[in-house]
């Protein structure tokens, strides 16, 4: 674990991802109860310049709210779509890359016909169909994006499982008659972990920018302030006003850049022969 | 070879079956009776004309019939009715289909183009500043949500510096002809084609640069280079040739995201091509046009895979045909 983190903390970009997705977790944590302004309440007059008013640092939107509010509560909607998506989405990648993997023969070319399939099908129209027939909430969004999002992460733990079940102390486990449940998750998928952890970080930042891109067609949760509806709502306005598009533009960018930073960090940390290969 | 090709639409023919499946059970699972939905979407609602359009549209047959009446439909280039819009939802989307396939394909072009040359850029001057420029940029337009750069350019080159039309596919009643109208079309397709563009050109620079720099160090470069072979021609013959694989299966892959692009990319310029009309679908709750787009953004990405498969297979010899 020590020398994880030496290695994490050699790479600078790392450094500045993890910098960057502290601060957001913390705005998104504790952010309302420092800045307890709802993002929905008029605050002044619509269409106030940022910069202007010390109370409303960022100006204000078409309906006289406080872009910055928003942006505080926003926070809070991209990280979590971002975690909570990427979890269902490993709880059904996992396990069926590991039984494609573990099982074979006619077992894994199902899972793996099916999970080709998925991967087929494009992924943002098909995330915007499942929200909008299951209509815009919190949970149809993390659903649509987990289910689109599942395919890479079944594959590759499916090869990381292939390459791993012919190791001697798995085949040593399977002579002593563990079970497969047993050998599977204790000790296979432990040490498959270090390429699922990387891509599960790239994954995070690839949900916040769907749930930000589903926002702004109008498909968030309606009872949820988002980056990607204020720059949906602001797009109208942009010439009069573009505060209201700029700033959550940003917000959306810095922690989709975060996360993919720490994701190379990761990378470069846990796999350290690779990174040494790469330079 | 031929065999092989054979064998890909017959798989691709099976992929899209089970898409259309998928479709027939998500419009049964659209929130509301279909018939009454319809029903209410043309204007009208008595029970008699729900009843009308139940027996219409077979929905009073079981389950299993009604799947096989929509697959048959489908097969035949039927993708049902749009109330809202008064017409086939085919023939919508065949209207549209020219605008998205122009964007798509430049956009697919420009990225490619830009990053297979930023990349090796980058690799040939593997930790200089010019390096580290074009990795920090592309880390950026990576990170950058599409739909946001777009907002972006229209701020920048429409309304700050006024070069280019913000939105659209033509100037609106200008009615130009000949070479002026493709000049027209090319300056309303700078900006849509670029926001497309510059996201997946960030990947394939990234891509470029990590697997060039990865076949420099493999033995039958070091063998060029001891023949004394000159360094253009080693980077151009022999690393690049055989860096570019990885390119090309990763833009294979990417087709499907290009569409999803096209979705947010033509929302913002009005551009008038399916991913506008996706968007327009939406806003109408039109579930028929909803489904029959995704439909259609299927077949193209399936298409588009077959294609890059067969560049693939063509660009490196090695990978036999029969597999």
């Amino acid at each position: 674990m020590k020398k994880f983190w030496k290695l994490m903390l050699r790479n600078p970009g790392g450094v500045i991802g993890l910098v960057i997705i502290t601060f957001a977790i913390f705005i998104a944590l504790f952010g309302q109860m420092i800045f307890p302004t709802s993002p929905w309440r008029m605050v002044q007059r619509p269409f106030l310049p940022p910069f202007t008013n010390p109370m409303v640092t960022l100006g204000t939107d078409a309906l006289g709210r406080d872009v910055f509010a928003g942006l505080i509560y926003g926070a809070r909607v991209s990280l979590l779509v971002g975690l909570v998506s990427t979890t269902v989405a490993l709880t059904i990648g996992v396990p069926l890359g590991a039984i494609a993997g573990y099982f074979g023969g006619k077992v894994d070319d199902a899972l793996m016909r099916f999970t080709e399939f998925f991967q087929t099908i494009p992924s943002f129209p098909l995330a915007i169909v499942l929200v909008a027939i299951l209509q815009p909430s919190i949970y149809s969004i993390v659903g649509s994006i987990a289910i689109v999002s599942w395919p890479p992460v079944a594959r590759l733990v499916r090869g990381e499982v292939l390459s791993l079940r012919t190791r001697e102390y798995v085949q040593a486990a399977i002579v002593t008659g563990q079970s497969n449940t047993w050998i599977i998750s204790r000790e296979i998928l432990p040490n498959a972990l270090s390429p699922v952890i990387v891509l599960a970080s790239l994954m995070v930042a690839n949900a916040i920018l769907l749930e930000s891109s589903l926002s702004f067609l109008g498909l968030g949760d309606p009872n949820l302030m988002s980056w990607g509806y204020m720059v949906g709502a602001g797009r109208t306005v942009i010439r009069q006003a573009w505060w209201i598009t700029v700033f959550p533009g940003v917000a959306i960018l810095i922690s989709v850049l975060g996360m993919n930073l720490i994701g190379e960090g990761l990378n470069d940390a846990l796999n350290p022969r690779l990174a040494k290969d790469s330079r | 070879m031929l065999s092989f090709v054979a064998q890909r639409i017959v798989k691709g023919v099976f992929v899209l079956l089970a898409i259309i499946v998928m479709n027939f059970f998500l419009i049964r699972i659209a929130p509301g009776d279909p018939a009454a939905v319809m029903a209410g979407e043309a204007g009208a609602s008595d029970a008699q004309f729900v009843q009308q359009l139940r027996e219409k549209f077979s929905l009073d047959k079981p389950l299993p019939e009604q799947l096989f009446i929509y697959v048959k439909g489908v097969a035949s280039l039927d993708l049902g009715f749009s109330f809202r819009q008064q017409m086939p939802v085919s023939k919508l989307i065949a209207e549209r289909l020219p605008a998205t396939l122009l964007l798509t394909l430049t956009a697919f072009a420009i990225s490619l183009i830009l990053g297979i040359t930023f990349g090796t850029l980058a690799a040939r001057f593997a930790g200089t500043w010019a390096d580290t420029a074009i990795t920090v940029s592309a880390l950026l337009f990576y990170a950058t949500p599409i739909f946001w750069v777009a907002l972006m350019s229209i701020l920048l080159f429409s309304v700050y510096l006024g070069w280019l039309p913000s939105f659209g596919y033509e100037t609106v009643g200008a009615n130009y002809s000949g070479l002026a109208h493709v000049k027209d079309v090319a300056l309303h397709l700078i900006m849509p084609a670029m926001t497309i563009g510059l996201f997946f050109m960030a990947t394939y620079t990234r891509m470029t640069r990590a697997s060039m720099l990865e076949v420099k160090r493999l033995d039958f470069v070091k063998t060029a280079r001891a023949k004394g072979l000159r360094d253009n021609i080693i980077q151009r013959r022999h690393v690049l040739r055989n860096a570019l694989l990885p390119v090309v299966t990763l833009a294979g892959v990417h087709s499907g995201t290009l569409v999803g692009g096209a979705v947010l990319t033509e929302t913002v310029f009005a551009w008038p091509g399916i991913g506008r009309l996706l968007y327009e679908a939406l806003l109408q709750r039109d579930y028929n046009l909803l489904l029959g787009v995704f439909v259609v953004c299927s077949a193209m990405v399936l298409i588009f895979n077959l294609v890059t498969d067969l560049v693939y297979r063509l660009v490196d010899p090695r990978i036999e045909f029969a597999s």
